[in-house]
């Protein structure tokens, strides 16, 4: 069966979405991500949808339970790429992904990813 | 109006929706539509022949590009024979579902079209039309 690839960089997990999924493979992706930040104890996901010219309510859906299952399991997901077309029609279609970051590119992305864990860290060592 | 093309499509299947919206997209470009105007017809597609295949069972579009004093558009089609909606302003409602969707595809679409037409009634089935233009 077909797969949306993830990467392991370092400490993170790096997707990259290349085509235009089907829903099934959508939903085969959730599933992959949740297994593999178990499986990798991986501190935070990135998720790369530059490639994609289109997010409806399906894929959204998609990008919210990625977001909110790796939150479960104390992992940050910074969404990255998102086109501009892609945003504006988002917003119109009603989903504004509340609770899901996002970052420009790649490289914003990570640096968003470890400034959270840095406080984490600090948090767990000097907590209040 | 004139039709100067026009296409049948089947909705039979989730990778058939990912066709409806490659073709869509391609139509699009065909007449140059601006980045944002095909990204909000080909979303708008998508949300419709998903709605066509989960809850019509399956049915077709009819992709035609239409004129109109001067104006180019895009009219898309989406047909089937299931059980229709009883409640259509209830069906166009944000967040409502009988499913397990967002309930975003109905309303969306009609908010993502500059024409948005719905036909449906139980056991006749649903049409849904809507047109872009340029
Ligand atoms: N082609 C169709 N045939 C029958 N019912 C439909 C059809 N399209 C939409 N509906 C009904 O309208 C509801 C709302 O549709 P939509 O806004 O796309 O949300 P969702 O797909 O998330 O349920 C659906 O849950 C379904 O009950
Ligand atoms: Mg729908």
């Amino acid at each position: 069966m077909e797969r949306i690839p993830i990467l392991r960089m370092g400490s993170y997990l790096l997707v990259t979405v290349q085509v235009d999924m089907h829903d099934q493979l959508a939903q085969q992706l959730q599933e992959d991500l949740a297994v593999k930040i178990v499986q990798t104890g991986a501190r935070g996901v990135l998720l790369d949808i530059s490639a994609l010219e289109l997010v409806d309510s399906f894929i959204g859906r998609m990008i919210g339970n990625i977001a909110a299952t790796a939150r479960v399991l104390d992992v940050a997901t910074v969404v990255v790429g998102m086109r501009p077309a892609v945003a504006i029609t988002l917003v119109e279609l009603g989903m504004s992904l509340p609770g899901v970051q996002t970052a420009l590119n790649v490289e914003l992305g990570m640096e968003l990813l470890r400034d959270r864990l840095e406080e984490t860290v600090f948090n767990d060592h000097f907590p209040e | 109006m004139t039709i100067s093309r026009s296409e049948s499509l089947p909705i039979r299947s989730s990778g058939d929706v990912v066709v409806i919206r490659q073709r869509v997209r391609s139509a699009a470009e065909d007449v140059r539509f601006s980045i944002v105007g095909l990204t909000k017809l080909v979303t708008a597609a998508s949300e419709l022949a998903r709605n066509t295949l989960v809850y019509g069972g399956g049915g077709n579009m009819l992709l035609e590009e239409v004129h109109e004093s001067g104006r180019t558009g895009l009219r898309l089609t989406f047909a089937d024979n299931g059980p229709g909606i009883a409640d259509i302003a209830l069906a166009l409602k944000d967040g409502y579902t009988t499913g397990q969707g967002l309930g975003l595809g109905l309303g969306g679409a009609r908010r993502l079209s500059d024409e948005f037409h719905i036909d449906s009634a139980p056991g006749k089935g649903t049409t849904v039309c809507i047109t872009r233009w340029k």
